[in-house]
This record gives structure tokens, C-alpha cells and sequence, in this order.
């Protein structure tokens, strides 16, 4: 352009952005190959996937031994090659890591409280289908009720009484990481707008709750609750062991969500709720409608991150004599009719692919409903 | 400073914020339909003033009534006098979770006990008024500063508000947009809206104010009808401040 005045001709109109080139060899060529370093790197990347990925495999599926009745099938003298996975071991002590000790002709509760629990559960997940209102209240109130009642049971033949202690497997990990999760929430809650509160006992009190039950380990809180809680409780005045834990990893995981929420609170400018305020809404009706869901978008990532964190630490109850789906597994390892050198591998590998599972569908999830709660953020 | 029957009356008011005398002796009575404009450096406790007014600020001495309802300095009937006056801010402070139609509806449903239908509809109503119904359904974030503050304006009509307060409603606006917003406060002023309006719009001052108030260091300084405010300040501190924004 010349120096001096100018004034514009047409106006430009908007073209697509170029393209130098497409296709996979072309992004190969334009990421992984386009300097000696990235070419180093690529190759470095290849050689780590190759040893990880190939022994895994071969473990896992190539070597592994797919039938049996015991632990003859997995032995090398009797196969006569390399053996991997005994999934054979797997299969007949499925039930176990399943149900635990739960009496095998009571099983059908389990399997009863499981599509229950899933078949309220999955709606509320999924946001097009309706009727959220009434979808909570029996997931997280009715459903509570029935799945004690068919768990624990109310004695007579229909539903005996089966008591917690023969409880394990998999139902002993979901039923404290549900009720970890759902009963921390309300308190995670209470005590961050507690720590925020303008009255000074009620934030003292959470301060120091919260400064607790963050400082004490887990496993310290698990064994209190169940061995020295009953020492202080009056002698006729018994709570079960179970609910002693779950109460006592309720408040536990609460007490971090409680910091995580209250990160999530500063992050709501002061704005908000003065605008809220001069509308004449009350300090409930403010928090309840404008702070907190706007508090709570904004830490889900950390939330979630204590869910799973919550969820794998359920494996600590195994220490207190509840035998999660680990404890569980550890428990079969000790079956002289399964002793095979693969064996603690095979369970090691079942079992941490059903952690991996659970966890990897919540962090999927909760980035699905990040997205979507946040879509008003992106103009 | 009196107006007969005033909707708002000040009197004797002093704040301190820890050490800090921010506003000190201030008395203003603002009569029913009545606009008045305050303005002044920044620091000057304008702000804080008509903060206090709605209860937002807590202040050490004085009363302030408004509508006969009386906020003492421990700020009881807080909420009797929030349902008064509405309160438009410099931020916005838009609802970002919420609709164009539910930040207008929140108050009315759950302050007023409104059916919902029936809040909607008022809401509608008063988006109409401030020229914006097709965005009824769009989220904040969605919407020009210009478009969101328009809405706020909207939001605190539905609380169907003797008072209005505006605390810098078109500071943090681009030149583009303060027009849009000053078209739909000068609209409010025609219709007899009662107003306090924190600004830095001299021809809004001009156009529409009853009285501009000037206030520095705490202070009102000097109260007087537009046309005499500007032609001929009478206090020192107005002619330097009026001198340095007029040029």
C-alpha cells in the first residue's frame, strides 16, 4: 500500500483457510517426521509401545490358557509351551469377586439390587430422557431403602438375613463407592459453605472438621470405626461394621470434597451473588440457584478426581476384614487348587481391567456433562 | 437537599470501611420520579452510596428510608426495602448458567411466589420493553455487553421496583454498545421511573437528570439542576473535575 490516504474498494469477502495437504501419509509426514528430532521421537515412542504393548498381548490373549477345571491347565509341563493368563482361575472364582460369601442361593438380591440401582441410575445419567425430578428421588432416596432391605434382608424365608460380614466382591466395592460418592456430596457441601459462613462457630466447626478428617489416614479412620468406635458406644447400642465404614468414608472423602467445593465457591465472582441480593433472593435461595451450581460447574473435574480417587481406596476396607473385589481376589490366591505361577498375575490383570473400567466411565462421563454444562460458555 | 415525600431519604450518613471514612454526612432526598445523576472522581464513594441505599454495603451512622421503610445501620428489613429498589451493575452480573428468560424469571418465581407462566409472560414483557425478546432463550454469554446489559436492566424491572439504581451501567461497555443502553435508560426516565445513577455520561446527565450530585472524598459536594451544574459550577473541586471530563 502507498503512503497517503486510502480508502477500501470492495469489501473482502470471507474464503476458506488453506489446506497445504490431507491424509494420513501427509500427517505423518507433518507430525511425526518433519525434523531429526521428532524422527528420534517417533522412533523412541515406537520402541516403547513395542515393549509394552507385544508382552501384554501375548500375556493376555496369545499365551493365554482359555479352558480348564483347575490349576493343571495352566501348568507349562502340561501345556507344553510358554503359558500367560489362566483365565480358567478367573472363571471359577468369578462368583466370588462377584458376590464374596454371599449365600449362592440368596445371590439373586445382588444380582436384583444391581439392575435396580443400574436401571435408575442410567436415565438420570442420560440428559434427554425425562422425568429427572422424580428419577433422582428414587435413585437417591427410595433406592437407599430397597436395596438395604434386599441386601441385608428382613429375616423369614423370602429375604433371611444375610449379615454384612459374608458380604465381598464386587458388591462390597460398589456399595461403599456409591455410598462413599452419594454421602460425601451433602457433606462436601455443607462444610464449604460452612468454612465460608459469616457466623464464627459454625466456621470454626468446619475448619476443624474439615483440618481432621484431612489430617488422619484413611486407613487410621477405618480401623477406628471399626475396632475402637465399639469400645466407646454404649454395650446394647451396636451399629454394624459396614455402616461404620461407610459413615466413616463418607465423612472422609466429604471432608476433601468440602476444599474442592470451596475452591469452586471463590471462583463464582462476588457479583453473582450481589445481584442475587438485590433481587431480595434469601441466602439459601442464592446459593441453592446461583452460587452453587455455578460453583459445582466449575469443579467437576476435581470431584470427579476424588471419586475415583475414593473409589480405588475402597480397597483399603480389606484391612478391617471387609473383602472388597481386591480382598477378594487376595483371599483366592490362597486356594492350593489354583496355585500356578500366573495365577497372581491373571487376578491382578481381571481385576484392575474392572477398576480401570469403572474409573475410566466416570472421568468419560463427567467430561461429557463438563461439555455440556459449559456449552454456554462457549459463545 | 429535601424533596416533599421523598421515596428516598438520607440522612446523616457516614461509612467507614476499617479506618477508612468513606462517605461522611451525606444527606440526599429523592422525590417520587425523580432522576438524579451522581458523579465524581473515582474513590469518591458514589458507588458506595447507592450500594447502601439497596442494602448491599453496611454503614455505621445515619438512617436511610426508603418508601417509608426504614434501614437502620444493622440492616434490618433488608429484604422489605431489595423489593423496592433494583439495582443494575457495572459487571452486569448476568445469571451465566441460566437463560435470558430464567435470570428474569428466578426473583418473580421465587421472591414473589409467580406461577411460572405468569412470570414468564411479565418477563416477556419487560424484554419487550428493553427491545431484546428474540434472545429471551440464549444464554448470557451468547449476548453483546450492550444485549446483556439490557437484560439486567430488564431482570430488575420484573421485581417491578419503585427505585432504580444504576452503578456505572455503561463503564464497561464498548463505545459501540453505551448508546443501546442509554436509549433504554433515558426510556425508563421518560416513563417516571425514580433513578440514582452513578455515571460518567455527561449528556445522559443533560438529557434526563432531575439533579447531578458531585461528590468527592466522601462528600456531597454540590447538588444542582443540569442546566446550572454545568453553566455555572460553584464549587472549586466541580469546576476541576467538570474541566478535566469536558474538554
Amino acid at each position: 500500500m502507498n503512503d497517503g490516504p486510502f480508502i477500501a474498494q470492495k469489501l473482502i469477502p470471507q474464503r476458506a483457510p488453506p489446506v497445504l495437504r490431507r491424509g494420513p501419509l501427509a500427517f505423518v509426514m507433518a507430525r511425526l517426521l518433519n525434523s531429526p528430532t521428532n524422527i528420534l521421537l517417533t522412533l523412541a515412542s515406537i520402541a516403547l509401545l513395542y515393549v509394552t504393548i507385544v508382552p501384554a498381548v501375548r500375556f493376555l490373549l496369545v499365551d493365554a490358557v482359555w479352558h480348564g477345571t483347575d490349576r493343571n491347565a495352566c501348568l507349562v509341563e502340561n501345556v507344553g509351551r510358554a503359558v500367560g493368563a489362566c483365565w480358567p482361575f478367573v472363571q471359577a472364582k468369578f462368583t466370588q469377586f462377584v458376590y464374596g460369601f454371599y449365600p449362592a442361593d440368596q445371590r439373586w438380591r445382588v444380582n436384583l439390587t444391581f439392575a435396580l440401582g443400574a436401571a435408575l441410575l442410567l436415565p438420570l445419567l442420560i440428559p434427554r430422557v425425562g422425568g429427572k425430578v422424580i428419577n433422582a428421588a428414587l435413585f437417591f432416596v427410595a433406592f437407599p431403602i430397597v436395596a438395604f432391605v434386599l441386601l441385608v434382608g428382613i429375616g423369614g424365608n423370602t429375604l433371611p438375613i444375610v449379615p454384612t460380614r459374608l458380604w465381598g466382591g464386587l458388591l462390597v466395592t460398589v456399595v461403599v463407592s456409591v455410598t462413599g460418592i452419594v454421602g460425601s456430596m451433602p457433606i462436601g457441601i455443607a462444610l464449604a459453605l460452612g468454612r465460608r459462613s459469616t457466623i464464627p462457630l459454625i466456621r470454626v466447626f468446619s475448619i476443624a472438621f474439615i483440618e481432621f478428617w484431612r489430617g488422619v489416614p484413611l486407613i487410621t479412620v477405618l480401623f477406628f470405626a471399626t475396632y475402637m468406635l465399639p469400645l466407646f458406644l454404649p454395650g446394647n447400642f451396636n451399629v454394624d461394621g459396614l455402616v461404620r465404614v461407610l459413615i466413616g468414608i463418607a465423612i472422609f472423602s466429604g471432608a476433601y470434597n468440602a476444599e474442592v467445593i470451596r475452591g469452586g465457591l471463590n471462583a463464582v465472582p462476588r457479583g453473582q451473588a450481589e445481584a442475587a441480593r438485590a433481587l431480595g433472593l434469601s441466602y439459601w435461595k442464592i446459593t441453592g440457584f446461583v452460587v452453587m451450581p455455578q460453583a459445582l460447574r466449575h469443579v467437576i473435574p476435581g470431584l470427579v478426581n476424588s471419586f475415583i480417587s475414593l473409589l480405588k481406596d475402597t480397597s483399603l476396607v480389606s484391612i478391617v476384614a471387609l473383602f472388597d473385589l481386591l480382598g477378594q481376589l487376595r483371599a483366592s490366591f490362597a486356594d492350593p487348587a489354583w496355585a500356578t505361577p500366573t495365577t497372581l498375575f491373571t487376578g491382578f490383570a481381571f481385576t484392575g481391567m474392572i477398576y480401570f473400567v469403572l474409573c475410566f466411565g466416570m472421568s468419560r462421563y463427567s467430561l461429557f456433562v463438563e461439555h455440556r454444562l459449559n456449552a454456554h460458555r462457549r459463545n | 437537599m429535601s424533596s416533599a415525600n421523598p421515596i428516598v431519604a438520607i440522612a446523616g450518613l457516614n461509612k467507614w470501611f476499617g479506618e477508612f471514612h468513606v462517605l461522611r454526612d451525606i444527606d440526599l432526598a429523592v422525590g417520587r420520579g425523580e432522576r438524579i445523576v451522581i458523579c465524581g472522581p473515582s474513590g469518591s464513594g458514589k458507588s458506595t452510596l447507592i450500594r447502601c441505599i439497596n442494602a448491599l454495603e453496611e454503614f455505621q451512622e445515619g438512617r436511610i428510608i426508603i418508601d417509608g421503610i426504614e434501614l437502620g445501620p444493622n440492616l434490618r428489613r433488608v429484604d422489605d426495602v431489595r423489593r423496592e429498589v433494583g439495582m443494575v451493575f457495572q459487571s452486569f452480573n448476568l445469571f451465566p448458567h441460566l437463560t435470558v428468560l430464567e435470570n428474569c424469571t428466578l426473583a418473580p418465581i421465587w421472591v414473589r411466589h409467580m406461577k411460572k407462566k405468569d412470570a414468564e409472560a411479565a418477563a416477556m414483557q419487560y424484554l419487550e420493553r428493553v427491545r431484546i425478546p428474540d434472545k429471551a432463550n440464549s444464554f448470557p454469554g451468547q449476548l453483546s455487553g450492550g444485549q446483556q446489559q439490557r437484560v439486567a436492566i430488564a431482570r430488575a424491572l420484573t421485581m417491578t421496583p419503585k427505585v432504580m439504581l444504576f452503578d456505572e451501567a455503561t463503564s464497561a461497555l464498548d463505545p459501540e454498545m453505551v448508546k443501546e443502553v442509554l436509549d433504554t435508560m433515558v426510556d425508563l426516565a421518560r416513563e417516571g421511573m425514580t433513578m440514582l445513577v452513578v455515571t460518567h455520561e455527561m449528556g445522559f446527565a443533560k438529557e434526563v437528570a432531575s439533579r447531578v450530585v458531585f461528590m468527592d472524598a466522601g462528600q456531597i459536594l454540590e447538588a444542582n439542576t443540569p442546566q446550572e451544574f454545568f453553566a455555572h459550577p460553584q464549587h472549586a473541586r466541580t469546576r476541576l473535575f467538570l474541566s478535566q471530563i469536558l474538554r
